[in-house]
């Protein structure tokens, strides 16, 4: 399988201290990982490419330790996290779907136990494409405060022959969640969505 | 008046190839973004002093979030640029109030030597808005290699009777400059120009 091409990462960190309600006692970070690569197989139907998830990981452990750190370094103040791809106009879908793997491993790796499935989304688009990441609580896929997306995306990438890969962490719930549901002190862990 | 900050939002970009070239070392961007409230929204207010104090206040907090984003001395800083987008209910004047009168004297003091004008831009928008900061480098104004831009956004800002705020410092100017010009080695560093 061919080598992981980096051409630029990009690190996104929110600092939310409110939204028009009262001031949080510790402020809300949220924040994205984003790598952008050459996609290996651009341009034609390549049959076989489950190959280059384990070539994609230790791009995810790295993007998600710097993430980490950007967030302020310490794995247990991390409550929420997502990834998401968009690929170049030359690739397909699928060329994303093989993040699903090395993405998720590398969060859970440097997490801990994380238990609940990492919420994903993925599209084909072009330079300065959009995309909503979902966000859920790391333990429990129901705990309904951390509910939440984070909208990443790079001004020049992805480019046709390129994928842009990205993982998203938060240390909290969304900063005045007030809407009831399963909450985190309710968490029974045992089978990650409750 | 100190401001009433809702978030901050950091943004790096490591550029490591441009058209399959390596660039060494990795080119790295950083914007700090403040989303505050506007004291004035809304209303004409003749005396615009409050801003110029938020100007100052947010040229040194900015500035250090830029830094520490950057992971780099502030004396190896090269570039900088600032920028603001006024919301609907507030006018191009508040963000002049921000960036121009005081704004730059706390930055520059975190960069070591830096006479260079620091390149701005201002505009009035809504949430998404983008915002492009134009970037020169700190010592010369009329360094080629460093005339840039870098993109901001962030997606639920500026709101009507916020004002979103941005620095950006780099760690060198575009990723292969060739184009000529008064070089990073030719600078007197007299006049902030050449």
């Amino acid at each position: 399988m061919p080598d992981v091409a980096i051409r630029k990462t990009s690190t996104v960190v929110e600092t939310i201290f409110h939204e028009g309600g009262p001031v949080a006692a510790a402020p809300l970070k949220r924040g994205a990982a984003l790598a952008v690569i050459a996609n290996p197989f651009a341009g034609r139907y390549v049959p076989d490419i489950a190959g280059f998830m384990d070539d994609l990981q230790p791009l995810g452990l790295s993007l998600a330790r710097g993430l980490l750190e950007a967030l302020g370094g310490d794995p247990k103040t991390i409550q929420g996290y997502g990834k998401g791809a968009i690929i170049g106009a030359a690739g397909e879908l699928e060329h994303g779907a093989l993040w699903h793997v090395p993405g998720g491993y590398a969060m859970r790796e440097i997490l801990g136990d994380a238990k609940a499935i990492v919420a994903s989304t993925k599209k084909v688009g072009g330079p300065g494409t959009r995309l909503d990441i979902p966000v859920t609580h790391i333990n429990a896929s129901y705990v309904r405060s951390h509910f939440d997306a984070f909208e990443i995306g790079i001004t020049d990438a992805p480019k046709a022959d390129e994928l842009l890969l990205a993982l998203v962490m938060t240390t909290g719930s969304r900063i005045h969640a007030r809407v009831g549901g399963l909450k985190a002190s309710e968490i029974k862990g045992e089978d990650g969505l409750r | 008046m100190s401001a009433k900050i809702r978030k901050i939002v950091t943004i790096v970009d490591e550029t490591r190839s441009e058209m399959g070239r390596p660039v060494t070392p990795a080119v790295r961007r950083a914007a700090a973004v403040a989303v505050i409230a506007n004291p004035f929204a809304g209303r004409f207010e003749e005396d615009l002093t409050p801003l110029i104090e938020i100007g100052e206040e947010l040229g040194d907090l900015l500035g250090r979030h830029a830094l520490a984003a950057l992971g780099i001395p502030g004396g190896q800083v090269e570039g900088y640029g600032k920028a603001a987008t006024v919301g609907e209910n507030g006018e191009l004047e508040h963000a002049a109030a921000i960036l121009h009168p005081k704004l730059g004297a706390p930055l520059r003091k975190l960069l070591g030597k830096a006479p260079a004008l620091i390149p701005s831009a201002k505009k009035r928008g809504s949430l998404g808005t983008v915002l492009d900061v134009p970037l020169g480098h700190k010592a010369a104004a009329y360094v080629r290699s460093h005339f840039d831009g870098m993109e901001v956004r962030v997606p639920d800002a500026p709101r009507a009777d916020e004002i979103m705020v941005a620095v950006v410092l780099t760690s060198a100017g575009r990723p292969l400059p060739r184009i000529g010009g008064l070089k990073t080695d030719e600078i007197k560093g007299e006049d902030g120009l050449r």
